[in-house]
């Protein structure tokens, strides 16, 4: 190979992905303590965004996103707005019939 | 893919990458179902939400989230060309598959022995809200789980490839991207677990 893509690569530490997966395991705690209580509708908008949260965390870390170029970020951009766009519009539809 | 000399190793990961995207659409779907119906019946599906066990879910969650640690880690080790400690964590994620799938199995069987399944009598004769939020539920955590197995086999055959040495610290695309795989299953469980059996 001569020019070798592996240099490249970012190698993320063990001790990072323990603190990502500890980060992770300190959330799906917070997101079962506050469905616990009575929160009405905050329960639902807390525990999705808890989701997302977790969700960032994953990607950006454990599947590298953070350390990818420009072309795969966008590309992730455009597929969530997409998943965005399909769900508002129709919620558009759903909320206001 | 795998010729040494002519790999594209970015042309495969935006491969895999556009592959997981369509996977986020397909459960982008089923969870827009569920939000349109959880708006029209509300209360059938928190009646069924409660039916769910949440520590069940809860164990699961953090059984998936460490397979995810264990095939991030396996990537790590590789690119720092520790193979045996590779296959050692590509084992420990199968083994937290094996994990998950035993408890979605008693789960499955639990609501099978109530009368819970789709097309059931049971569920025929209820509201009509609860049946749409069984179905949801099993075909929802139905394709997961088989995404479960899929992945569970694709690090398999992976873990044989490092420890015959066809992947290696100069050659990981296969299991970077069979990892990818594996996370986007545990990022999809991240989205079910709320709402299925925490927010009803």
């Amino acid at each position: 190979m001569t020019i070798d893509q592996h240099t490249q690569h970012h190698i993320v530490s063990y001790k990072k992905l323990v603190g990502i997966w500890l980060a992770l395991l300190a959330l799906t705690a917070l997101t079962v303590a506050i469905t616990r209580v009575e929160l009405g509708g905050y329960k639902v908008a807390g525990a999705l965004t808890v989701a997302c949260a977790k969700a960032g965390l994953v990607i950006a870390v454990f599947m590298h996103m953070k350390y990818e170029g420009r072309l795969l970020r966008w590309l992730l951009f455009l597929a969530l707005l997409t998943l965005a766009i399909f769900i508002g519009f129709t919620f558009f539809d759903v909320l206001y019939r | 893919m795998t010729a040494h000399q002519h790999s594209d190793d970015i042309g495969a990961k935006l491969g895999m990458w556009l592959f997981l995207f369509t996977e986020l659409l397909l459960f982008g779907g089923l969870f827009l179902l569920y939000s349109v119906y959880f708006k029209h019946y509300p209360h059938e599906f928190a009646a069924g939400g409660k039916q769910l066990n949440w520590i069940m879910g809860s164990i699961n969650t953090v059984i998936l989230l460490t397979s995810s640690l264990c095939a991030a880690m396996a990537v790590t080790a590789i690119q720092c060309n520790e193979a045996r400690r590779a296959i050692g964590l590509i084992a420990g994620t199968i083994l937290c598959a094996a994990g998950f799938m035993a408890i979605k199995y008693i789960e499955w069987s639990a609501k099978f022995a109530h009368g819970i399944y789709p097309g059931s009598e049971h569920l025929k004769s209820g509201p009509m809200g609860e049946s749409v939020f069984f179905s949801l539920y099993f075909i929802t955590t139905g394709i997961h789980g088989l995404h479960v197995l899929i992945g569970g086999a694709l690090l398999a055959w992976i873990g044989v490839k490092v420890r015959t040495g066809a992947v290696t610290s100069g050659n990981f695309i296969l299991l970077e991207n069979g990892a990818l795989y594996w996370h986007l299953v545990d990022l999809i469980w991240i989205f079910i677990f709320p709402l299925y059996y925490l927010i009803l």
